[in-house]
């Protein structure tokens, strides 16, 4: 560890954020069920945020811009959550399952 | 220097606990068979998050990050959990589960090295600190990002009307 403390160093929230995007690829790839699969995409918006605000916080000359997309990025985040979830409910109401290896029909 | 003795160690142990927060949260998130114990996982990883927010000399994303992410985006998932039943099938003998399992580990180690190894080794350029409070932040919003600022509110209206048609048309039918 070298002298700055480990909350002042860039590539220690880079690499928090490179974990927080592999376990939600991970979980994109894993998960069975569409709810599951929006949870993974969550933590792959959580990382990019994440990103954003550690080079926003180390390197941008106006630390304002970072914290402004961060926030854009959290209300497109909910907004695509409640889209998504919408979806989510209307599919299992026409197939009374929300598993993905059961949604195999294009024409209903 | 230090007002305080030791508040570097303390700050230091504070951010540790934050980073386990976020660990822990995210692998629940992924791992855990039940979904809602998965939303609880993503809620605690939003938690670790803001903690790092915090770090980041933005405590007013901090406050955001809980207020939307566990306080709107969990909740919602919540609700769209009760309506459908969308527990994890258990392990069905498909020939292929413990191929996909291992191909989403080794894609997920794969980005993760490469780009923790990018993170620690990068020419990342030197640090300029400016003036990132939360009145510049709201002068922007309403100066320089006002555009922007109108458009993500139009979008969240858009959103909320097309979540309300899509949700709504399922239900005439049978």
């Amino acid at each position: 560890m070298s002298s700055t403390p480990i909350f002042d160093r860039l590539d220690v929230y880079l690499v928090a954020g490179a974990f927080l995007l592999a376990v939600g690829i991970y979980g994109l790839i894993r998960r069975r069920t569409l709810i599951g699969m929006l949870i993974s995409g969550e933590l792959i918006f959580s990382a990019a945020s994440l990103n954003l605000m550690a080079f926003n916080r180390f390197s941008a000359p106006d630390p304002v811009v970072g914290q402004v997309f961060v926030l854009f990025i959290m209300g497109l985040a909910a907004a695509e959550v409640a889209i998504a979830l919408s979806i989510i409910i209307a599919v299992y109401r026409n197939y009374r399952s929300v598993k993905t290896q059961e949604l195999s029909e294009l024409k209903g | 220097m230090n007002p305080f003795p030791a508040s570097n160690l303390i700050l230091a142990v504070a951010f540790v606990v934050c980073l386990a927060t976020l660990a822990c949260g995210a692998l629940l998130a992924v791992l855990s068979a039940r979904l809602i114990r998965s939303v609880c996982g993503l809620a605690i990883c939003s938690l670790g998050l803001a903690g790092l927010y915090y770090f980041l000399h933005s405590p007013f994303l901090a406050l955001m990050e809980i207020l939307i992410y566990i306080g709107a985006v969990c909740v919602t998932i919540v609700f769209a959990i009760m309506l459908a039943e969308p527990d994890e099938p258990a392990a069905d003998p498909l020939a292929g589960k413990w191929l996909w399992g291992s191909l989403g580990l080794g894609v997920a180690a794969t980005i993760f090295g490469g780009m923790g190894w990018l993170g620690t080794h990068g020419p990342w350029p030197a640090s300029t600190v400016g003036d990132g409070s939360l009145k510049a932040v709201g002068r922007a919003l309403l100066t320089t990002y006002s555009l922007a600022f109108e458009l993500i509110s139009l979008a969240l209206l858009v959103a909320i009307l097309g979540a309300l048609a899509i949700a709504r048309t399922g239900r005439t039918k049978p």
